[in-house]
């Protein structure tokens, strides 16, 4: 097969180049459309499901439970340190199957782009989708394009969904933590959510932090090789962080979650830009970090099993699920108190002063 | 210097403690004035270390919580304009009126933005000529300096499209008005260390000796309010009522001079009603005569508002520091953040939403237990 397009250097190939911006007949199904397929999907995903063209891909797969997810992406900007919103639309359906103790297969790509949407911006976009497919090893095998009147859309945004076989023997699934298991996650906290925030119109502050975007399939396959079933639940911590994943654990498990909250894993300049802003760093999103609750015998090898993994390096056990206090999660502060890390109601809101 | 560790250290708080228990032979109500050390006390559990004797009473300082529901209305009346940018800090955003918030108002289609400096308002007016552009001005003396600044600018630039609605209040009137209360049992005062880098404290002398009380200047990380803490409670046993400077890398005696001038130039003192409390002579700015032009509420004739306040909401006594949250029967039952029956429960600094937050619907028993 040969290699891949190279985007980095796009220039828009014959007929694309009559029209250097996405039109309203880009999302119309007539030539327009059969031309931003072959010219720009295609050489990017190419795959024999997809190149058939067909009304759905017809795929093979092994015999076995079945993962299915979906996900729409609408972050903005659409490029931020660290990634885009094309690596974030594969990897982050790839994570929700990984972390469901599935083997990442194939995904669906749909696109709703706005009118005027500069060409060359989605071809940076389907680049970066189709490399980080190839590194989580699965093949778009379908796809669609609408496009929106200008004003109506925000450049582009993106749904994807997902299929992958369950490794044999895993059961894991947020109503399975039981007292007693270990609390770990494999990475530091925040980076993607403080990374777009340093990026944001009206809040661009100088910083170094880059995004976590990043698949976790390798890693997950290595935690199950590790603990095999001790693995009871595993999530990863995107939108709301890691407080909204620990809560749907603790209430989806009738169990409480106890976490000691020194032992977070917090890069000084996430915790320095949240505390400048009012936010609290267990709440904010991670694209490339997972949350694993396994049976205590276990927590070292799925710790060490993480910190293997190059993207795993900050992992650490930051706690463990009791009895007590069923629905809550508990936190051990600094100075040796509690507080109760409560479900958020929206977004966090930057405070006054 | 690393401000977020070694100011959280956990032995040093320890110690600290420690000697507050060992000092405090009496039960002492020390007030913690602003909302962002109350926050950071319930967040860290910095009252869980202190002796039972000894009670932290939650002050008036969280801005979103005492500006008045009638300006609220008002700004959600201006907000809904056609012809109106709204420019808000975020956490304004959430705080109910009598029928509906700032997040209501922009999905029925109001311009309603977040921003995090007034002059990013500013900005907006001079890229968006044709629009009027209206930032809320809410705060204490910690916001108003750049308040101020972005005022003096749209007058300078002659930014005809550019104002504020204002509603600032002040610090010292409002520790008179407590200490005039007859109700009142706050016996100490921890100042806010951020009003206090812009204003300094040579405000608080008279009235530490004119009501015999301590006031020690604070700052907002744990140590910080362990170290006011300790220093109020070693007044209050020796019979001391003087005003110490517990947070002087940050806060000097004159405060930021430049920005009192700017502050004298742009506002004027005004009586200000402050949310459940009620109004307070003197305790407040608002634009002085040369900057009246920029005040939204002399713009934009906003008429019909019909102010409700909810029956059941007592966070006036919170603010006052009369009760504490959970002593309000509504507490985490018919007002929650999501919720929320008065501005105490909106705001990350309001009393209200820390102990919920927080988790103060249990028991110290179950929160020691947990």
């Amino acid at each position: 097969m040969p290699d891949a397009p190279d985007f980095s250097v796009w220039s828009c190939p014959l007929p694309l180049r009559d029209y250097p911006n996405i039109v309203i007949g880009h999302g119309g199904g007539g030539k327009l459309s059969a031309e931003l397929v072959e010219h720009l999907f295609l050489p990017a995903f190419r795959n024999t499901a997809l190149a058939d063209l067909g009304d759905a891909a017809l795929l093979d797969v092994p015999s076995g439970r079945l993962a299915f997810s979906t996900d729409s992406f609408v972050v903005r900007p659409l490029f931020f340190p660290g990634g885009s919103i094309g690596d974030l639309s594969v990897n982050g359906t790839v994570n929700d199957l990984a972390v469901s103790g599935a083997r990442p297969l194939y995904l669906s790509a749909g696109f709703i782009l706005e009118e005027g949407f500069p060409l060359a911006e989605l071809a940076r976009i389907v680049d970066h989708m189709a490399a980080a497919a190839r590194s989580a090893g699965v093949t778009i095998a379908t796809g669609d394009t609408k496009v929106v009147e200008k004003g109506h859309g925000d450049g582009c945004y993106i749904n994807t969904a997902g299929i992958g076989v369950v490794i044999d023997g895993i059961d894991v699934g947020p109503s399975l933590a039981r007292p007693g298991d270990a609390i770990l996650v494999s990475g530091f906290l925040g980076d993607h959510g403080m990374a777009i925030m340093s990026v944001r119109e009206g809040l661009e502050f100088e910083t170094a932090i880059e995004s976590d975007c990043a698949p976790l399939h390798e890693m997950t396959a290595a935690i199950f090789k590790a603990a095999g079933p001790a693995v009871h639940a595993m999530r990863d911590p995107t939108r709301g962080g890691l407080a909204s994943t620990l809560n749907e654990i603790a209430h989806a498990s009738k169990v409480g979650i106890a976490i000691d909250e020194t032992a977070l894993p917090i890069r000084p300049e996430v915790q320095s830009a949240c505390e400048l802003l009012g936010l609290d760093p267990v709440y904010v999103a991670n694209e490339g970090k997972l949350v694993a609750v396994v049976e205590a015998a276990a927590a070292s090898a799925v710790l060490e099993a993480m910190r293997r993994h190059p993207k795993g390096r900050g992992a650490a056990i930051v706690g463990r699920v009791t009895k007590e206090h069923p629905g809550l999660v508990v936190a051990r502060t600094a100075l040796g108190a509690k507080r109760v890390i409560p479900m958020q109601i929206g977004e966090q809101l930057p405070r006054i002063c | 210097m690393k401000y977020l560790t070694e100011f959280r250290d956990g032995a040093i708080a320890r110690k600290l403690a420690d000697e507050i228990r060992r000092t405090a032979t009496r039960p002492w109500k020390i007030m913690e004035v602003c909302g962002g050390q109350t926050h950071s006390i319930i967040r860290h559990g910095i009252d869980q270390l202190l002796p039972s004797s000894l009670q932290l009473v939650h002050g008036p300082g969280c801005p979103v919580c005492v500006t008045p529901l009638e300006l609220i209305d008002r700004a959600l009346a201006i907000a809904a304009l056609p012809s109106v940018v709204f420019c808000s800090f975020g956490d304004m955003l959430r705080v109910p009126g009598s029928e509906k918030d700032l997040f209501r108002v922009k999905s029925e289609g109001g311009d309603v933005r977040i921003v995090y400096s007034p002059l990013d308002a500013v900005n907006l007016a001079r890229r968006n000529p044709s629009k009027e552009v209206v930032f809320f001005g809410v705060g204490f003396e910690t916001t108003a300096p750049a308040n101020a600044m972005a005022i003096h600018l749209a007058k300078n630039e002659g930014l005809r499209n550019f104002s504020m609605l204002v509603s600032h209040v002040l610090v010292p009137p409002a520790i008179e008005a407590i200490m005039q209360s007859p109700l009142n049992q706050v016996q100490a005062f921890l100042a806010a260390g951020h009003v206090c880098s812009v204003m300094g404290y040579w405000q608080y002398p008279p009235l530490a000796e004119r009501f015999h009380v301590p006031i020690v200047v604070t700052g907002f990380e744990p140590l910080d309010l362990l170290e006011g803490i300790r220093r109020a409670v070693h007044q209050l046993e020796s019979g001391r009522a003087e005003v110490e400077n517990a947070y002087a890398r940050v806060v000097t005696f004159e405060g930021n001079r430049p920005a009192q001038a700017l502050l004298s130039q742009v506002f004027e003192v005004t009586d200000r009603a402050w949310r459940g409390i009620g109004v307070i002579p003197q305790s407040g700015w608002r634009l002085s005569p040369a900057y009246r032009d920029f005040d939204a509420e002399l713009r934009f004739e906003v008429t019909g508002i019909h102010t409700h306040e909810s029956p059941l909401c007592r966070s006036g006594d919170v603010l006052r520091g009369a009760i504490k949250p959970t002593d309000c029967p509504a507490f985490g039952n018919q007002c929650t953040p999501r919720h929320p029956l008065g501005a105490t429960m909106v705001s990350s600094e309001g009393a209200c939403a820390a102990y919920f937050n927080y988790g103060r619907f249990l028991s110290a028993d179950e929160l020691t237990h947990a």
